[in-house]
């Protein structure tokens, strides 16, 4: 009877995925009573009601604003604005440089396919954290005090004290004006199809700016940093941490995109160039209409994984001490000991970015994917 | 003897040899039109942007000095690698007992070396490399055969970077074999708890499941219980590993065709004997080439102990520069570190594309 049911197929599966979700269950449980046991031991309180007191610590650069007198949830949230703007500001760039260094690769002169070939070697093969504690060592102990400061190009002045470049002064009119015309070029791309040369669509796009900027007057006015008494005044400034961060995250992940996109366009089968090539299509038409959107299909997968990942990679940040999300964790468990609720906290956030950039890849794959013949 | 007449007789056509690297070619590639030359332009202007950085490191360079004030001005300071190469290599593990994690090193090296080729490998290249690393960890401690006991808070530098790599590899793996048969499996609880844990674990930064093992794991574990930092910080890095090994492993799983297990069913073959035997050995033959990638992740991950204040390779170099008999010579000691990871990395890779280009030859036949 027993040997009979130990022999009946679907009793054994059934039986041992009882099993196994029975032992998941009393592992669970085991954990959590220990931790239930040492918490009541070292007289620690879980609990979320610490995230309206002050936090009393400061924040040594935030996006939001951001003052030791705000609450414990507040710093949470500047944390992640920083760790959000970082995150969006080196995709950006490194998608750019990527772009640069995937093309470079595949370009038939030696000399600059050599030469990006090293920078894939050496910066692809090094761990991250060596980049960034690397750009934070030159910026806070190679480069000069501020008062000789390295002028690389006109008005950007690199020295111990943090980077000083140009910045763009907007007023609102400016910014109203900047809105529209991003509004006006978004609905002339959409209708795009709806004008029989592009042409059409650019000089009436350029009429509305001439004739917004007539009637809203848009002030523009650069800012670029002067040097009063030991310091810089007015420009911008980009504190050692923020630009050591920003270069090695640019720089190592830059070596990873310019692999992806070289490894899609050569993905794209030699024939597609042939037939572009044969029914009379110039070289620049056979890349941009034939070649490239069979590209991106293959590379969105992978880029999606190198951006997720470099948004796991901005909390190597807390290594130069840039206050992003981890760094603040850190601080508040140091502060309060809540490190359930902020551990906790800290894993959440991330998997909701996780989630959310996954989900909007995987609308987008679908949008651009092949529909197969059945 | 008459001369021989070396010059060839009149109306003799030379034999056409290999073509002589013509010079006009190069100058075409360079310069030929208009997007060349730019290219050659631009590449020349980064090259030439380069040139402060090389005089730096290599001609305004201190190569050997035993005064530390001689690196105050110019270039870099190798001098300082030098006088500090050993504290790198070794951290604070007691001197006279360097020996020891130098053999750890050696026998690290001698089984990389004796697992190359694809001839040996097997399951007594596994037992042996259980053995070794046992052993490894038995030079580490210490405490038999005569050999000082050393604690782990004593342990750094490079064995502990690569013992961390090595091992978080080592025990992931089986975890990561369990974790790519659950998730392709029929049966819902394995495949839901096989998903939910890979899924989890890759959608947490590093750093994320490093505060987990060295703050939460000892409020996690009985009151008696205590790991120390670096076994908490294996412990996260070896679930990071897993999860990411359980993704290649899949990925070989599905590269069996499902006809070998449908021909083992037809053979009344039991169908846990069918995975083991028969499918098991076939996808991870097929998943070594990608494997080699996830090894250069966790070596190049292991650097991130850091935050938690491990002491490996790169925490030593750091707390090597803060000498302050040297001029803080940090921008050194990190580019010095950065050669070491690349010299591992960059000869992986390098292996990695061997294989494959072994495995294609031999689909090709």
């Amino acid at each position: 009877m027993i040997s009979a049911l130990l022999d009946n197929r679907r009793f054994r599966s059934w039986g041992g995925q009882v099993l196994l979700l029975g032992g998941f269950a009393a592992l669970l449980a085991w954990l959590v009573s220990n931790t239930v046991a040492n918490l009541h031991a070292r007289g620690i309180r879980v609990g979320l009601d610490f995230l309206s007191r002050p936090a009393n610590f400061p924040i040594s650069e935030s996006v939001l604003p951001y003052d030791p007198s705000d609450t414990f949830l507040w710093a949470y949230v500047a944390g992640l604005g920083n760790t959000l703007t970082i995150s969006i500001l080196a995709i950006l760039l490194s998608t750019v440089l990527g772009l640069v260094v995937g093309l470079a690769r595949r370009s038939k002169h030696p000399l600059t396919s050599g030469v990006a070939g090293v920078f894939v070697t050496t910066m692809r093969n090094m761990p991250l954290i060596v980049h960034l504690l690397f750009w934070y060592a030159l910026a806070t102990i190679a480069l000069p005090a501020p008062r000789q400061a390295f002028n690389p190009l006109p008005g950007v002045f690199l020295s111990l004290r943090g980077f000083y470049i140009p910045s763009l002064q907007l007023d609102t009119a400016a910014v109203a004006f900047l809105c529209a015309m991003g509004g006006v070029l978004a609905l002339f791309a959409y209708f795009r199809r709806r004008f029989a040369r592009t042409w059409i669509g650019f000089a009436i796009a350029i009429v509305i700016a001439v004739a917004l900027a007539a009637v809203i007057r848009p002030s523009f006015e650069l800012d670029t940093p002067q040097m009063k008494g030991f310091n810089f005044t007015g420009g911008l400034r980009l504190s050692p941490e923020f630009a050591a961060l920003m270069l090695g995250l640019v720089i190592y992940t830059s070596a990873f995109i310019g692999e992806i996109i070289r490894g899609g366009i050569d993905a794209v089968p030699l024939g597609q160039w042939e037939a572009g090539r044969a029914i009379g299509l110039s070289e620049r038409h056979t890349l941009t209409k034939v070649v490239i959107p069979q590209a991106l299909r293959i590379i969105i997968r992978p880029m999606t994984s190198q951006y997720l990942s470099t948004v796991k990679n901005t909390t190597l940040a807390l290594a130069v001490g840039y206050p992003e999300l981890g760094l603040v964790v850190g601080t508040v468990i140091n502060q309060t000991g809540q490190a359930i609720e902020s551990i906790a906290l800290l894993l959440g956030i991330f998997l909701t970015i996780s989630i959310a950039v996954s989900l909007f890849m995987n609308w987008y794959n679908a949008r651009v994917a092949l529909v197969e013949a059945r | 003897m008459t001369a021989i007449d070396m010059n060839p007789p009149i109306g003799h056509i030379e034999s056409p040899g290999p073509p002589r690297p013509s010079r006009r070619s190069l100058i075409r590639l360079f310069f030929g039109d208009f997007a060349a030359s730019c290219l050659t332009v631009l590449t020349a202007a980064l090259l030439i942007s380069m040139i402060p950085a090389v005089n730096w490191a290599v001609f305004d360079a201190v190569w050997t000095t035993d005064d530390p004030s001689a690196c105050r001005e110019g270039g870099a300071c190798w001098a300082y690698i030098a006088a500090k190469f050993r504290f790198i290599i070794f951290g604070v593990y007691p001197p006279q007992e360097q020996w020891r994690p130098l053999l750890v090193m050696g026998l690290v090296l001698a089984m990389i070396l004796a697992s190359l080729s694809p001839r040996l490998w097997g399951t007594r290249l596994v037992y042996a490399w259980v053995v070794a690393v046992a052993a490894m960890l038995v030079l580490m401690w210490g405490g038999v055969f005569g050999m000082t006991a050393v604690s782990t808070s004593n342990w750094g530098g490079l064995p502990v970077t690569l013992l961390l790599a090595l091992l978080s590899l080592g025990l992931g793996f089986p975890f990561a074999v369990f974790l790519a048969l659950g998730r392709r499996s029929v049966l819902p609880v394995p495949r839901l708890l096989s998903v939910i844990t890979i899924e989890l674990v890759r959608g947490l930064p590093l750093v994320g499941l490093l505060f987990v093992a060295s703050i939460l794991l000892p409020l996690l574990l009985p009151a008696g219980w205590s790991i120390d930092k670096l076994g908490r910080t294996l412990a996260a890095l070896t679930v990071f590993a897993a999860a990411y090994l359980a993704e290649v492993i899949r990925g070989g799983l599905q590269g069996v065709p499902a006809g070998q297990i449908e021909a083992a069913r037809a053979l009344g073959i039991p169908s846990w004997k069918a995975v083991w035997h028969i499918v098991l050995p076939q996808a991870l033959q097929k998943v070594i080439p990608p494997l080699t990638n996830t090894a250069i992740v966790m070596v190049k991950n292991t650097s991130l102990v850091l935050i938690v204040g491990v002491f490996d390779m790169l925490s030593a170099s750091r707390v090597a520069a803060t000498d302050p008999a040297w001029p803080s010579p940090y921008v050194e000691s990190y580019v010095f570190v950065a050669m070491i990871y690349f010299l591992i990395c960059f000869g992986i890779s390098n292996y990695a594309r061997w294989l494959e280009s072994r495995v294609q030859a031999r689909s090709y036949r």
